[in-house]
């Protein structure tokens, strides 16, 4: 009705201001990086050219776009280095994403057959450590995973092994230490579309005589491919960009590429292969960014 | 009924496993926060030794103090930013640019930190900007409030919206039936935001790495370089405060949600 649309003029003004903060701290900066990664290296402060000087008039401005350069695009892709940190990113974070999902598909399942009143208790104590520092809770696992810490205090206790393992700069660290933080990002969105399934739809196909994982497998799972998809993606998308747990869990003799572009831009101070580093990230990450981003409008924009 | 026998054996113990890993290592380390002993395997009796050394440590008092300043800072501009944004969204039918606005919303949900981080920088550099306290601030903001706007929003999906009619056709002008009808009723989830933003704030190292200057670190800053080091007992108490702090937070964050699902259906979804 007409009302609806007169509440909804003033609520178009509410956009301004996050809209120009929006742009302002988020779009333009874009423009920068992707600037940065077109000029050369030089070894000043800021450590690049400036490649638009808007000041300097129309021949400035000419000279400088003859200037641009796609040297730090074409070292990217022939350094083997950066090549094979991008396809390290994609592996580890394809790894964990499904490590993640086979884990927590039973908790979101298991939350899902609890009573009502439970389910709630349930998703608070999911959702606490998420609130809890997560460089917290990587710190608490190297307390747990050092040379004489609690894991191989009990190995040794129960003789399952003679010597202290190496755990901390291991593969294994690292992955504990992703699917430890990342696990309520997978479990919530399981967990959403599992809670609203229809249970006389499980209770028909059983009537029917369908074993139980038959009836899981025909199903419940591809009733909740769509809390898969949203879980995976939110997991997927910053695993590959993940800086802080391969750093302190993981080796270094196999970098990914939130690393990379760390070292590039912190101790080499090369800033324009930092910022090109940095675009094609964006770009691999491209494709499970717009399908997170359609899943998230749907969600929210129909009112649930 | 059949609701409780749905509940199999298999279900219950992943709960239990999952519940255990997600818990464990957290508990260790607030136990391991009053041990006597320097050795952090060897448990050498209760004691509060170094939580003494903690407060002895300037550095570290120092960070902890910027970085609640910045997360009440940015978490306040975000809240304010974040309930426009959410209202705009779900009220201001359709208007131009809308759909960049929303993808400039959704995108640093997941966007890679490192990213974020390093395009804010960028922009601080070029406008030669002084970086400390006012540059984390800002980019904490921009990261947060895509967060507030996300739980307000999903507040405002849910209200009845014949309740905001109601109040124009008894003669409110939309502003007021906006400050007099929905802002109470989504006033609970506008607290649980300004408490996400304010954990994410503390919580984060990778943005505040790059948009900080020097002499200006972050408690997560001056925690990963001395964790870098090694593992040391005065980082266990200092882990343990935080714990502490945001368990406060999560407390009050939980009566706000309570207050709003007694109001109608729950809100926040994270």
């Amino acid at each position: 009705m007409s009302s609806r649309r007169i509440f909804a003029k003033p609520a178009r003004f509410a956009a301004i201001a996050p809209y120009v903060w929006m742009v302002l701290f988020f779009l333009v900066p874009f423009g920068f990086v992707l600037k940065i990664s077109l000029s050369q290296t030089a070894i000043a402060q800021p450590p690049y050219e400036p490649v638009f000087d808007l000041t300097a008039g129309w021949d400035a401005l000419k000279a400088a776009f003859a200037a641009l350069s796609v040297d730090n695009f074409k070292l990217l892709a022939s350094d083997d280095i950066y090549v094979f940190a991008y396809l390290r990113s994609l592996t580890v974070a394809v790894t964990a994403t499904a490590l993640l999902l086979l884990i927590g598909y039973p908790i979101a399942y298991g939350m899902a057959r609890l009573p009502k009143r439970w389910q709630a208790v349930a998703m608070v104590l999911v959702i606490v450590p998420f609130w809890t520092s997560f460089l917290i809770r990587i710190y608490a696992w190297i307390n747990i995973l050092q040379h004489d810490g609690l894991l191989n205090q009990i190995l040794l206790a129960l003789h399952l092994v003679s010597q202290p393992v190496v755990w901390l700069a291991t593969d294994t660290a690292m992955y504990i230490g992703i699917v430890y933080s990342y696990l309520p990002f997978m479990v919530l969105p399981l967990y959403a579309t599992l809670a609203k399934m229809e249970p006389a739809l499980e209770e028909a196909a059983s009537d029917l005589g369908a074993p139980p994982w038959q009836v899981f497998w025909l199903v419940t799972f591809p009733l909740s491919l769509p809390g898969v998809g949203a879980g995976v993606l939110l997991c997927f998308i910053p695993i590959v960009g993940e800086f802080v747990i391969p750093d302190l869990l993981a080796g270094s003799n196999a970098l990914m590429i939130g690393q990379t572009l760390w070292l590039e831009f912190f101790t080499n101070k090369d800033w324009p292969v930092a910022s090109a580093a940095a675009i094609v990230l964006l770009v691999v990450l491209l494709v499970p960014l717009l399908l997170y981003e359609r899943l998230q409008k749907r969600q929210l924009e129909q009112g649930r | 009924m059949r609701k409780v026998s749905r509940l199999s054996r298999f279900n219950i113990a992943s709960l239990a496993l999952g519940l255990a890993f997600l818990y464990l290592p957290i508990l260790i380390l607030v136990l391991y926060s009053f041990n006597a002993s320097r050795l952090v395997t060897v448990w050498g009796g209760w004691s509060l030794r170094w939580y003494h050394e903690l407060f002895n440590d300037r550095a570290m008092i120092e960070a902890a103090w910027m970085s609640l300043r910045v997360a009440v800072a940015s978490a306040t501009i975000a809240t304010l930013l974040g309930t426009l944004a959410a209202v705009a969204l779900s009220r201001g039918e359709r208007f131009r640019g809308r759909t960049l606005f929303s993808g400039m919303l959704y995108a640093p949900l997941v966007m890679p930190e490192v990213i974020t981080g390093l395009s804010l920088l960028l922009l601080f550099v070029a406008l030669n900007v002084e970086r400390g306290f006012w540059t984390v601030t800002i980019a904490h903001t921009t990261l947060t409030m895509c967060f507030v706007t996300v739980v307000v929003q999903s507040r405002l999906g849910s209200l009845d919206r014949s309740l905001e009619e109601a109040a124009m056709d008894l003669g409110c002008n939309p502003v007021g039936a906006f400050v007099v009808v929905t802002l109470p009723l989504i006033a609970p989830a506008i607290v649980a935001g300004w408490m996400l933003a304010f954990t994410l704030s503390l919580d984060d190292l990778v943005i505040a790495s790059f948009t900080t200057g020097p002499g200006s670190a972050t408690l997560p800053i001056r925690i990963y370089s001395e964790v870098r080091l090694g593992v040391k007992p005065e980082i266990n108490a200092i882990c343990t405060l935080v714990i502490a702090l945001i368990a406060v937070v999560i407390v009050i964050a939980s009566l706000a949600s309570k207050l709003s699902s007694s109001q109608g259906e729950s809100a926040a979804p994270l």
